[in-house]
């Protein structure tokens, strides 16, 4: 064994990727992506959502098949037709949707992969709970998996893997479910995995995590490579920030600044659970102006969804109050919310925000409908009138107006939902992930509304992942991570790299000036 | 009431019970894989229907029901293709399936309305023990077919919990896509348990030409097939629970005919409607129950899978 293995010596690396390309419809999720793990070694796979690197993992765990590029293992070529083929070839991945069965046991999650034909229920669990305690997974085999916490679940997961006996084993965002503590606890014993010959691959866009837990890392933005194998015990964070976000690409114009009048929505140490039944966001703060838009920021799954969610009725909150208008809603009806001014404008657009089978005339009444009416009925006239004047308002280029509205394309779609929601003059904006998938055009179309009701008074929250977006369009911009608000930056300002950092929850950030 | 008509009042109480006990074995099979079949009673009325033309053709009892379960798995296999290959609506497919299931029976029956059977199987002796008072006439002189009601669901039970099979397939009817990800097929598990599900369903229906009646006649099923589907809920989709709900349920079958004999004055139509009561009260318990802990219906019941594409 040479004391330090170059990169290119291939039969020391364990996992080998080059050139690796997929293409999704619309998308090229990978383009050329370069990855190489020494065994024995924790790895880290950075970037941001839609680097590329959950794509990337998949075509390791043989879920995708790549359009092109080479796979190989301790120097031999390998091509994966399916998980199967890359289990047996040792390759093992814990995915960020669990996939465990609640009312099984931890010992029948385990083994369900590759149990023995005939199941002997206590001979199972003392094998499992021998495998658990080698690696220092206190779980206990016998309990229903539907009691355990998440930091449990994912032990399980772990437990599903290695029971397999993979040598490599995969982490897709392990950390988004885990306490502190758990996440310390999960580096112990991903140590001892790599102590014991294996080696981990960790995908994550929290620094601060990746760096206490990793060897090495390699970033990837916009589907490639940018920086790979490097050595975490040498590289400092703001590098590894900078690398994942990258620089700014152009300096776009900003909408002539806002005058902000009184408080229209304001956020009092709000906090609620997300489906899970642990908290996605707690003692959020915040107010927001008539004429202001106000960004927030943050990584997907960060408590963005559940907090528009909460300001729109949809999510009950479990502390704190929601003001607007001057009248406490915290407990206030959709309907209520809507009558006094609100307006959303949900991330999911055909699940939330529109009805898919429904035509469009139909979708376009949905709020007002009550309007539209005759004693019970709806009268079909003013629907039709009513729909053909957001069509026309807010240039929704729409075929047949009885059609299913899941024939409009996606910007079409977004054109007529939004138009739909402003139409009413509503005095608070809710707008998540507005411009999400649309062409140029459409990203325009939909911006200029927005700003057009901010210049009209109304108070805007607009919740994107799209920094760039949020930097020219909005007067402030709160970062939300881990469910709380991590800081507030001037967009006029603030620079990409800083508002980056705080995204990535890199504590080094925050405490700057 | 006399001594005579209570035994005979709990012999057809075994009886109904072990008929209602295959073919809701049946089902159970089929939803603990994740597919809800609601054509129970169109496949007990092909097995029944064919079940009586192969004993009048082969004069072979045996012969008959071995025909009867392979027409009932093929009856399923039809709803298996639809729901599990193609994906379609089960509740739509499943009642489809019952329309269908009748109306081929009847078809195919039409010939042998009125007929006597060609073949019988006629209740098995347990020397000594079938004399005993009480126990002997009700449990050690039925049908074969009861026993064998009695052996599947002991099968039953510990295949799915004892074997690899059984995990795979009660996996597939809890997370299609985890069972994947394990490397099962999902596709194979649900087809063949719908099939089995099928042929267990076809061998109640066979019991009723072949023993209780044993006559064809259009309608014969009466309704069973249905208080087999309710009867998993009732069992709450457990196989020793489902055999007491069995025994429960062949009981109102059984005492429905003999209210008037007994001098109860009780309608027995009210009768017929416990057993889908008693079904609803279990759903409510679950509901409310469920609130703590998961409910034992199998999760991905009624859900088609897909594998996903991004």
């Amino acid at each position: 064994m040479t004391q330090t293995p170059s990169p290119t010596d291939e039969s020391q690396l364990a996992v080998q990727l080059s050139e690796v390309w997929k293409t999704f419809p619309g998308v090229v999720a990978n383009a050329g992506v370069e990855l190489n793990v020494r065994p024995r070694t924790i790895h880290a796979l950075l970037g941001e959502n839609g680097a590329g690197k959950s794509t990337l993992m998949n075509i390791l765990a043989g879920v995708y098949r790549p359009d092109r590029g080479e796979l190989k293992l301790h120097g031999r070529a390998h091509q994966f037709r399916n998980p199967a083929d890359a289990l047996s070839a040792g390759i093992g991945m814990v995915h960020q949707e669990f996939r465990l069965i609640p009312s099984f046991s931890v010992a029948e999650n385990v083994v369900l992969g590759s149990a023995p034909s005939v199941i002997k229920t206590r001979q199972i669990e003392a094998r499992v709970a021998a495998m658990a305690d080698k690696f220092g997974l206190r779980v206990d085999p016998a309990q229903p998996l539907w009691q355990l916490s998440m930091g449990e679940r994912q032990k399980v997961e772990i437990l599903k893997v290695l029971w397999r006996d993979a040598q490599v084993l995969i982490l897709d965002e392990p950390t988004t479910v885990l306490t502190p503590d758990e996440v310390h606890e999960l580096g112990e014993i991903l140590r001892r995995m790599a102590d014991d010959g294996r080696c981990i691959i960790f995908i994550s866009h929290k620094l601060h995590e990746v760096s206490g837990i990793c060897d090495e890392a390699t970033v990837l933005r916009l589907g490639k490579t940018v920086a790979s194998s490097l050595d975490m015990a040498t590289t400092d964070s703001t590098e590894l920030a900078r690398l994942m976000v990258g620089a700014s690409p152009t300096t776009p114009d900003r909408p002539a600044a806002a005058t902000p009048g009184v408080a229209l929505l304001e956020l009092k140490e709000l906090s609620a659970r997300g489906d899970r039944g642990i908290d996605a966001f707690s003692d959020v703060s915040f107010q927001i102006n008539s004429g202001e838009i106000v960004g927030i920021a943050g990584v997907a799954g960060n408590g963005q969804r559940e907090l528009a969610d909460v300001i729109a009725g949809l999510r009950p909150s479990t502390r704190g109050s929601l003001i607007m208008n001057d009248a406490d809603m915290t407990t206030a009806s959709p309907r209520q919310r809507f009558l006094s001014g609100l307006c959303y404008i949900p991330e999911d657009r055909l699940g939330v925000g529109l009805a898919p089978r429904l035509s469009i005339t139909d979708n376009a009444i949905l709020r007002v409908y009550r309007q539209q009416r005759r004693g019970p009925f709806i009268v079909a006239e003013k629907a039709l009138s009513y729909c053909k004047g957001i069509i026309e308002r807010f240039g929704v280029r729409s075929g047949d107006v009885d059609g299913p509205i899941a024939a409009l394309s996606g910007g079409n779609l977004q054109r007529l939902l939004v138009g739909r929601e402003l139409d009413s003059q509503p005095s608070v904006v809710v707008a998540a992930q507005p411009t999400r998938g649309l062409d140029v055009q459409g990203v325009k179309a939909i911006q200029d509304l927005l700003l057009e009701r901010r210049n009209a008074g109304a108070a805007v929250l607009m919740i994107s992942e799209d920094l760039d977006e949020l930097l020219t369009l909005t007067d402030r911009l709160l970062v939300m991570e881990g469910g709380n608000i991590r800081g507030e930056f001037d967009p006029r300002t603030a620079s990409r790299q800083e508002v980056g950092l705080a995204m990535l929850a890199d504590t080094t950030a925050i405490s700057q000036p | 009431m006399n001594e005579a008509s209570l035994i005979g009042l709990l012999v057809a109480t075994v009886s109904f019970g072990a008929l209602l006990y295959l073919a809701a074995l049946g089902e159970l099979l089929a939803e603990k894989a994740g597919v809800l079949n609601l054509g129970v009673e169109g496949m007990m009325a092909i097995g029944a229907v064919t079940a009586f033309i192969a004993g009048v053709e082969l004069e072979n009892p045996w012969a008959a029901l071995v025909v009867a379960m392979i027409s009932g798995a093929a009856l399923a296999s039809v709803h298996g293709f639809f729901t599990v290959a193609l994906g379609a609506e089960q509740v739509v497919s499943g009642l489809s399936l019952t329309i269908l299931g009748i109306g081929l029976a009847a078809y195919l029956g039409k010939d042998y309305v009125g007929l006597p059977p060609g073949a019988k199987l006629e209740p098995v002796q347990w020397g000594g023990l079938s004399d005993l008072p009480w126990v002997g006439p009700i449990f050690f002189n039925q049908a074969p077919l009861v026993y064998l009601a009695l052996v599947m669901g002991v099968a039953v039970s510990l295949v799915l919990s004892n074997t690899r099979l059984g995990l795979a397939l009660r996996a597939a009817g809890e997370s299609a896509s985890s069972t994947d990800s394990a490397g099962h097929s999902v596709l194979g598990l649900r087809l063949s348990a719908v099939a089995a599900g099928g042929a267990l369903a076809g061998a109640s229906g066979a019991y009723l030409t072949l023993s209780l009646t044993p006559q064809w006649a259009e309608g014969l099923t009466a309704g069973r097939g249905w208080i087999a589907v309710a009867l998993v809920i009732f069992g709450a989709w457990r196989p020793g629970r489902v055999a007491w709900g069995a025994l429960l349920f062949g009981g109102t079958l059984a005492l429905k005919t003999r209210l008037q004999t007994f001098g109860v004055d009780f309608s027995p139509i009210i009768l017929s409607m416990l057993p889908y009561l008693l079904t609803l009260a279990i759903l409510l318990a679950i509901s409310v129950r469920s609130r703590k802990r998961p409910s034992p219906s199998p999760t991905a019941l009624g859900l088609a899978y897909r594998r996903e594409e991004r």
